[in-house]
């Protein structure tokens, strides 16, 4: 009986092992299909031209619409959301400090941050029919700006929780206001965990087709007004996926090759950050 | 400040109330319980049944979980009580990577990958040796199939439950462990006895956390899942998730009447399904770790 217990320990180690192997192989197995298919499908002209004879059955061209596209539209939509989400996450750490409205509005934005991007975009898709708006940039925008508010609002909220108590203490005894607390101290000190937390909702936005589908459209055009509808990579990526014209296939794999490069950027970038950009940092 | 955060936190009803608003039109057809149970879909001649969709939905998110259960749990627990700092810290970016890999490159990786590996080698080897068994027969030659779309969310609800079920299992005190430990306990035994035991109500939250995300997941199931408005009867047959469903038909859904009301109705379920459970999950995890601290 007493060898039992070790045989067990080792099946289960195997097991786990095994998991790990598995989980670890599927990230190596995505990016290996991404850089196979998408690395001869990338050159100079795929990123500098725009499709030419329509992104559906054209040869030629490249996905400049959809890199500038995706970079506008997550690019505004991380501004607002940043804005909005700090004032939210000061909000939670200065004024609303422990209390049963935090915990509340914490669990909202928890649920807020699972919503699927589809339902955002039908909401956002509802907001628009009222606002009188059409699939635009602006929609586009406002519908990733509602998808990254959360994971900005509730990741900041984190960083600054993280801040050592004490700091507010001396703040407030020094005579000054909640307010000034929060913005000349807590912000400078959390500064590049707020920048992670923004960086994380960049990635998110940028990789996020369901919301934008009916929110910004698609376009073979560069986005040049807040009113036009606007390409993106994601979305390049599923359409352009599904036709039978081998070129045009191949700007599918490119646009899934320069989507997948920004998020290892945006995820090198996340992780070097936290180590450096402590200039205001107490410790 | 105080304002703005109210507003966020009221976006969840609000956004209930606005597709309920927008799917109105649709339940005065028809009480919303005839419609869930109902499994013709013909937009033309108004009928709108969900059964069929809600039965994609459900058959992808459960192969899904079948999958992703068993593999992120192992995984969790390898991470949180077996693995040295160093290979921790070597395999936990990766980890964050894939939860942070776009859902149409998933869906590029299952059009290219997986579905030829289903059309090609797992369905012929199931209709040889498997035919027998009611939930493995294949007669879809295309390799796009509930299976597919169970596959790759399968992979993409591992960062999911792993990163949410290592902290809770983390979060468990040390003298437990060590009290089992002294006892003579193996690691495993540990393990299932004390630590799982311990951490269980964290790890169950962190599953369905994992399935609430699996649930209405969008791009990269409807590249691969074959958006057929059916009732699948086995692993290897297509189905159409509301998701995909949603996003397929948004083109022409202003141009038949009550279209775009059953769209919003079909979100409104996803919205539904998915709020009720992360909450849950939710309180169960501040619990678990509060009580585990």
């Amino acid at each position: 009986m007493s060898r039992l217990k070790y045989v067990e320990e080792r099946i289960f180690l195997v097991l786990m092992v095994a998991s790990l192997v598995i989980v670890v192989g599927s990230l190596a197995m995505i990016l290996a299909t991404v850089v196979v298919r998408g690395l001869p499908a990338l050159n100079l002209a795929m990123l500098t031209q725009t499709p030419r004879g329509g992104y559906y059955l054209g040869k030629e061209g490249g996905i400049l619409n959809a890199i500038t596209g995706s970079l506008a539209l997550a690019g505004g939509a991380t501004v607002l959301s940043f804005v909005l989400g700090l004032a939210v996450a000061l909000y939670l750490q200065v004024f609303a400090t422990d209390t049963r409205l935090a915990h509340t509005i914490r669990l909202a934005l928890d649920v807020l941050w699972g919503i699927p991007s589809i339902v955002y975009g039908a909401f956002g898709f509802t907001l628009m029919l009222w606002m009188g708006l059409r699939a635009s940039l602006l929609g586009g925008i406002i519908t990733l700006t509602l998808v990254e508010l959360p994971i900005v609002a509730r990741a900041m909220d984190e960083v600054i929780a993280m801040a050592p108590f004490e700091l507010r203490e001396a703040s407030y005894a020094l005579g000054a206001t909640r307010l000034e607390t929060a913005w000349r101290v807590l912000v400078r000190q959390t500064g590049p965990g707020l920048l992670t937390a923004v960086l994380l909702a960049l990635g998110r936005g940028i990789g996020d087709a369901a919301s934008v589908l009916f929110t910004a459209g698609y376009t073979d055009r560069l986005p040049t007004s807040l009113m036009r509808p606007a390409a993106s990579l994601p979305l390049a990526v599923f359409f352009q996926l599904g036709t039978p014209v081998p070129e045009v296939r191949a700007r599918a794999h490119a646009s899934a090759l320069v989507l997948t490069i920004i998020i290892l950027i945006i995820s090198i970038a996340t992780r070097s950050l936290t180590g450096r950009l402590k200039r205001h940092v107490i410790r | 400040m105080w304002a703005l955060t109210l507003l966020v936190a009221l976006l969840v009803p609000f956004m209930a109330l606005a597709l309920l608003e927008r799917a109105r039109p649709l339940f005065d057809i028809a009480p919303p319980g005839r419609l869930l149970l109902a499994s013709e879909w013909r937009p033309l001649k108004q009928e709108f049944g969900f059964l069929p969709f809600i039965a994609g939905t459900l058959w992808v998110t459960l192969i899904a979980m079948l999958l992703a259960t068993p593999l992120s749990l192992l995984c969790a627990i390898y991470l949180a009580e077996y693995a040295p700092r160093r290979l921790r810290e070597l395999v936990k970016p990766p980890i964050d990577l894939l939860a942070g890999i776009p859902s149409v490159v998933y869906g590029l990786w299952g059009v290219l990958t997986i579905v030829p590996f289903i059309r090609e080698v797992v369905a012929p080897w199931a209709r040889e040796a498997l035919g027998f068994l009611p939930l493995m027969r294949s007669d879809n030659p295309t390799g796009y199939s509930v299976l597919a779309g169970g596959i790759v969310l399968g992979v993409m609800v591992f960062p999911v439950i792993i990163s949410t079920a290592e902290e809770v299992i983390r979060a468990v005190p040390n003298g437990l462990r060590e009290a089992a430990l002294a006892l003579g306990a193996t690691r495993w035994q540990m393990v299932k006895g004390v630590v799982l035991r311990r951490a269980l109500s964290g790890v169950i939250a962190a599953v369905v956390l994992g399935f609430s995300r699996a649930f209405g997941e969008t791009m990269a199931v409807m590249m691969v899942v074959g958006n057929v408005p059916q009732l699948p009867r086995s692993i290897f047959d297509a189905g159409y998730p509301l998701s995909a469903l949603i996003a397929n038909n948004y083109g022409e859904m202003m141009s038949i009447p009550l279209y775009d009301s059953a769209l919003m109705a079909a979100a409104l379920i996803l919205l539904i399904v998915v709020v009720v459970f992360t909450a849950l999950a939710r309180i169960a995890l501040i619990q678990a770790i509060r009580r585990a601290a």
